[in-house]
Order: C-alpha cells, then structure tokens, then sequence
C-alpha cells in the first residue's frame, strides 16, 4: 500500500501575485508541479465509502484517478476522468468543489478535503500537453443535432459521438463554447483551453456550424423534418440578463453582466487593439453576489478601475459564488458592500452614471430559501459614487425556442420542462442544463447533457 | 465565410452588398436584420436586411460608411468574404391586414423602409412613401422607391431635389388633409422617428418606428439593446426591432447611442491613418 500523506492541508494552488494579477488577463491559478500532484494524490484514503464520487453530478471514480495520479500515472488517470467527463481541464477549473466532490471528502471531516478539483486540472493539462488522440468510433449512420455549444452542449455531442451518432452542433455565436467563451473570464478559464476541448470533439466527428440563430434560421420542426435530424438536444442556456426594474437602468455606463462580459471575453475588449469598445469607468458597482458577479467585479479591476464594489444585499455568509472566487476577489482588492440594496442609479445631465442610490439592509426571518430576507432598514438611504453600474442579477432562458417551437411545454419562468433524462413534450426533442434549470453550474449543465445523450440513444434505438 | 456576390456605391457614404448566404435568404422576411461581422477580428454590428433572393442565395445590405466598422466592411471587395453573417434576427414588421400605409424613409434608413414598402405593396395595399435625405448627391433607391408606392414625396433638406424640408412637413400635410393612414411606418434616423411619432400623435394614427441601437449578439443575451417602450424595458433584438413609436423615449435611445463616441473617434482616426503611429 502507499504511504498516505496525513497532513491536514492541502497542497496549495500556486497563483499569480494579487497585486499583478488584477492588472492582467493571465490565469490566476498556474497549476500543480508533478511532485505537487503525486503528494497531494497521497492524502487520499481510498476510503471504502468513497463518498466524493457521489458527490460529482457526473460520478467521475475520483479514488481511481487519484489513485494513479499518486503513482505518477497521469494519463491513466486522465483515462479514468475522461469516461464520464467531457470536459476535465474545464471542470477542474470552475467546478464548485467545494459543495461537491471535496465537500464529501472523508479528509474534510479533518482538515481539508483532498484538493480533487486541482488534480483533476493538473491530470487534464498533463493530457493536452502531450497531445492525446481522439478514440475511434464506429459510425452508427444516425443523425443528432445539439442546439447550443455551452456545457450541457458539447456533454451531450461528445457522448453521442463516442456511441456513433453523427452530431452536429448549431451555435448562434461565431465561436463555439457558449458561457465558457463568453461568460467565464480568461483569467479563470483560458479560450485556449475551451478551443482544446472543442477541437477534441471535431477529431472525433462532431460538425459545429456556429452563426446558427435555432428558432430563426431553422426552426426544430425543421432540423427534424427537413434536415433529417432524428433527436434534438436544446442545450440553449439561461441568457435572458435580468434587470432591477429601477430607475437609471437604461443609463449609460449601466450593464449587464453578460454585456459586460460578452464584450470583455467573447469580443477581446480587453485586449490593446481590440475593435470592440469597453468601458473605461473609474468608480464600478457590481450588483449581484454569484459568481458572475466575481467576475464581472474582477474583470472590471483588470480594466483598470480604481475601486470596484460589490454590492449584496444579504451578508457574506449568503454569497452564492465559490469560496475561492471570492476570496480572489478580495485578494486583488475588489471591496464588498454587504447588506445594502440598490434603489436608483442616479445620471448627470448627459445621462450618464454618477451615483447608486442604496439602502442599508439588516436580515429578518428565512424565506422559502431558508435564507434570512433582508429586510430595509428605515432612513438609511445614501449615494455610492460611481461612474459605472453592471447588474449580475442571473439570467432567464432565452425565449426563442419556446416562441418559435409549437408544443413545447415550459415552466412559468421559461425553463424547458423536461422528465429526468432530459425528455421534453415533443417525440425526440430533449433538453437540458440552465435551459431547463435555469442558471446554474458548468458541470450540471454537462451532467444533462450527458443524462440526455444517454437517453437520445435509448430513444433512436428503440424506433 | 459569406462570400459578396455584389458591390455598389449609392452615394459617397451608402454601399449596397449582396452576400452569399442562402439560408438566410430563404427565410427572412420584411423588417428583420443580420449581425454582421467583416473579419474576425472585428466588432459585430446589426444592419437590417434590404432584400433576399431565394433563388441565388444572396442577402442584400445597405449601409452607411460612418466608422471605423463599417470603413472595413466598405473595404471588401466583390468575391472576397466576410467573416460572419448571422440572421435573421428580430421580428418581422407586422404588415397583416393593413390596407393604406405611409412609409415614411430618412437617409439610409429607405434602405430598410424599402422592403417594408414592397412587402405592402405586394399584399395590395396603397403605399404612400415620404423619403428624406439631406441633398441630392445622397438621394438613394429613387426609381426603387417609387416602383413599390403609389406616391411618393421626395424631400431633400437643403431643396436640391424635391421639396424643401423634412419629411414630416408633407405627413402633416396629407393628415390636416383628412388622409386616413391604418399605420405610418418610419424608420431613418432617430431624431427623425422621434419628430414623425410627434406629428401623428394629435392625429392618432398608429405609428411604428424600427429600432437600430447598439447590439453585440442580437439573439436576447447582452442587454445592450434595451429600448425603453411606454416605461418597460423591451430587448429591440428579440421583441423588436419595431415598436410603437409613440410609446418608445427617443431622448433615451439617443443617448444610448452616443454611448461609445469617443471611442468611435478614435478608431475611426485609426482606421483612417494609412500607417499606425510609430511605424513610418
């Protein structure tokens, strides 16, 4: 047996300098060294219960990968990750560990869980690094069309693909990945990376026809009937940004996140010589406390805003967002308004933002969340001065599809009402991630996604 | 890659393409809009579609040449390629049922007026057309005009050609005459939109106005092209681009789309020097 490594902390993630960091679009986190990985690796038990694989929306046997990953087998381990992942070098990225697979962990009960997040990414990169190949797989001579590239997307295309089908991806941007290329920052999750991932998906047969609005260039009834397409996967996202309803929501210097982040990461605003303009604000206030509201926050730091605030209206203890996105955020000096509502986003005679007008906040009684409401505190009403506003409120599934495919059942938000493997009320139409759960996580989106292809094989193989 | 089947000056500042993108062309109907993207390292900008030709596959655009985007767009050639072509996008302009219609057209906004013209005038309705462009070196799609009305009233601003003024002088004219319109439809610059929906409000025709702010994915993602429409927030890519000209705060979009002038400046001055700084 292997000499278990039994210090209680985890192998820390080298990072780039907060300080530096918050001034470029690098990836903050550079990753495990080999002798890194193999120790962290050993702290694993291999317990018998092996609750972390329970833990992950898409059971990855984490003892297996770890196992190897502790004896130096880094694409064995890569091997084990990849049979029911399609995404590692993604996942091990953005996955919410701590809630998930690491907060599981026999080794947290104490001190901290095995870092599985960081070695699933270190596993990954070592795989990419040496170039590995796509498997073969047999065409079965049956044809599936994916609507949306997002997670949920390439999940459910790329098992489909390793079962035969023959699947082609219709993305309306002009660049595959959905929210991983325009949501999640560079410095999170770098585009290099994505297009790794994708361009594994066309070496295994996968055709991507990106500029493809589904719902206006073709409708679902006609990827069925017309194009001969036997099942259709809408893997289409939560999109919609939600808006306050207050006033100075339309001023100028006021976003949403999506804009905000849509021209930051999907358009290179950031970039020198990028044609797509950006704000350039001194003064921003984040509104919205999720992980989308970090990155907004972040990215607006990187673009050289003296002070960006987040504003929540619950306390700390009720952020939504990763532990480590928040504390990244800190770290490169992004400050946190915590209990405080915005009530009006206050304009100078050119219409644009000067102020947020805000409320103090103090928490009454748990609502349905079980969350404690934040209730105004009478009187305490006063002006945050800021020159830029962007609202990460979430997001609603975008209408399209509902509006332009006849029978298909939704929830009173918009979601796609779906059974549990994905199945809509139309024969042969199938749908999952924020689409039908509304905004949610990368790795749930891909465990629909995958949830699906299983079922669209079932379905085709039943006909 | 969407291949330019044709290229053609209007005037000075309007270039007409059609684009090889037979999809597109089968499908899209009056008042809906392609997003377009000249290379791939450029900005993704709306341009409403001002024709479609099913059988050839080719999709017609009309744009002004106003910045450093569409100077790029206006330097391909016929036979080379853009780097995107997305559509069509946005709702059709509802034309069902409308018997008599004015079409009122400013600058390069007839571009856009033109296909909502024919479109009345091939489902039988009488199409009064009111075009407006500042003088007459910048008048386009005259003959095109007038083949889908039944009368059309060409106005320059400076008398160089028609009559004298805006197009809003001949509106209120035939309304004080006792005209009865079942819609205006305008669309052309916002300033003159947000004058038409003034004229005819007192008169209470039905005015809609197509909406062109600025937009970066056109499928209800980004937000960016929140029109404010009698107090509610609409997005003009998915609910639009037309709306109730009455209803929509014109001073609003105005200053939304002044959103990002000075850099606009910048990169039109960019795009303009022949040589980038430091490199002669």
């Amino acid at each position: 047996m292997p000499n278990f490594n039994m210090r209680p902390d985890k192998n820390p993630m080298p990072v780039q300098d907060a300080l530096i960091r918050n001034k470029n679009f690098e990836e903050v986190a550079l990753g495990y060294s080999e002798e890194a990985a193999i120790d962290e690796a050993k702290r694993c038990l291999n317990c018998k219960n092996k609750p972390c694989i329970s833990g992950c929306p898409v059971n990855v046997n984490i003892p297996d990968f770890v196992a190897l990953t502790a004896e130096g087998k880094f694409e064995e381990a890569y091997q084990v990750i990849a049979r029911t992942s399609s995404l590692p070098a993604v996942c091990g990225r953005v996955c919410p560990q701590e809630t998930q697979c690491e907060g599981k962990c026999t080794r947290g009960v104490k001190g901290e869980a095995v870092a599985i997040g960081r070695l699933e990414r270190f596993v990954a990169d070592f795989h990419n690094r040496q170039g590995g190949a796509a498997a073969e797989c047999k065409p079965n001579g049956h044809k599936v069309a994916v609507v949306g590239s997002g997670p949920a997307g390439l999940a459910c295309a790329g098992d489909l693909a390793k079962s035969g089908y023959s699947v082609t991806v219709f993305e309306a941007l002009h660049t595959p990945g959905g929210v991983l290329v325009y949501g999640i920052p560079e410095f999170r999750l770098p585009k290099s990376i994505v297009e790794r991932e994708i361009e594994g998906l066309k070496n295994a047969g996968v055709k991507f026809e990106t500029n493809s609005v589904i719902g206006r260039l073709f409708t679902v009834e006609e990827l069925k009937t017309e194009y001969g397409f036997e099942a259709v996967f809408l893997g289409t996202g939560a999109g919609l940004p939600r808006f306050m309803g207050i006033r100075g929501e339309s001023a100028k210097g006021v976003f949403s996140a999506n804009e905000f982040l849509t021209r930051t990461n999907l358009m290179k605003a950031y970039r020198e010589n990028s044609k797509t303009p950006i704000v350039s604000a001194k003064k921003v206030a984040v509104i919205g406390g999720g992980n989308v509201a970090m990155d907004a926050a972040r990215s607006a730091k990187r673009l050289g805003a003296e002070a960006v605030y987040i504003v929540y209206r619950r306390s700390e203890q009720e952020l939504p967002a990763r532990r480590e996105e928040i504390e990244h955020a800190k770290e490169e000096a992004v400050e946190f308004r915590f209990l405080v509502n915005p009530v009006e986003i206050l304009t100078d005679e050119n219409n644009d933002v000067r102020a947020l007008k805000c409320v103090e906040m103090e928490l009454g009684a748990p609502d349905s969340s079980g969350r404690r409401r934040p209730v105004e505190k009478q009187g305490s009403a006063f002006e945050m001065e800021v020159d830029c506003v962007i609202l990460a409120l979430g997001t609603s599934p975008n209408p399209l599809i509902k509006k332009t495919t006849p029978g298909l059942q939704t929830k009173s938000r918009g979601e796609i009402e779906t059974d549990e493997n994905g199945k809509t009320s139309i024969e042969g139409v199938f749908a999952g991630g924020d689409a039908v759960s509304g905004a949610a996580t990368v790795i749930l989106a891909m465990g629909a996604g995958k949830a699906a292809a299983k079922a669209i094989d079932e379905y085709i193989r039943s006909k | 890659m969407y291949r330019i089947l044709k290229k053609e000056s209007l005037n000075p500042t309007v270039t007409k393409m059609e684009i090889k993108a037979p999809f597109i062309a089968k499908k899209a109907l009056a008042g809906q809009f392609v997003i377009v993207r000249a290379d791939s390292d450029g900005e993704r900008i709306p341009l409403t579609i001002a024709a479609c030709d099913p059988q050839t596959g080719g999709v017609t655009i009309i744009f002004q040449v106003v910045g450093a985007t569409t100077m790029e767009l206006n330097d391909k050639k016929e036979g080379e390629s853009l780097a995107d072509f997305v559509g069509p996008l946005g709702m059709p302009t509802h034309l069902t049922g409308l018997k008599k219609v004015a079409v009122i057209g400013g600058g390069v906004g007839c571009a856009i007026a033109l296909p909502v013209a024919r479109a009345l005038k091939n489902m039988g309705a009488d199409v009064t057309s009111i075009v407006g462009f500042r003088s007459r070196d910048l008048v386009i799609l005259e003959r095109e005009f007038s083949e889908a009305s039944d009368r059309m009233i060409m106005m320059t601003d400076d008398g160089s050609y028609g009559e004298k003024g805006n197009v809003c002088i001949p509106l209120k004219r035939l309304l004080e005459a006792g005209e009865q319109f079942d819609e205006v439809i305008t669309i052309g610059p916002l300033i003159m939109m947000k004058f038409v929906a003034q004229t005819t409000l007192p008169y209470g025709v039905k005015t809609v106005a197509s909406m062109n702010p600025i937009m970066i994915d056109g499928t209800g993602m980004c937000g960016c092209c929140r029109v404010s429409v009698g107090g509610e927030m609409k997005f003009a890519c998915v609910d639009g681009p037309d709306f109730d000209a009455h209803l929509i705060d014109f001073d609003e979009a105005m200053q939304r789309a002044g959103s990002y002038k000075a850099f606009e400046a910048r990169a039109r001055e960019k795009h303009c020097n022949l040589y980038p700084k430091g490199e002669n």
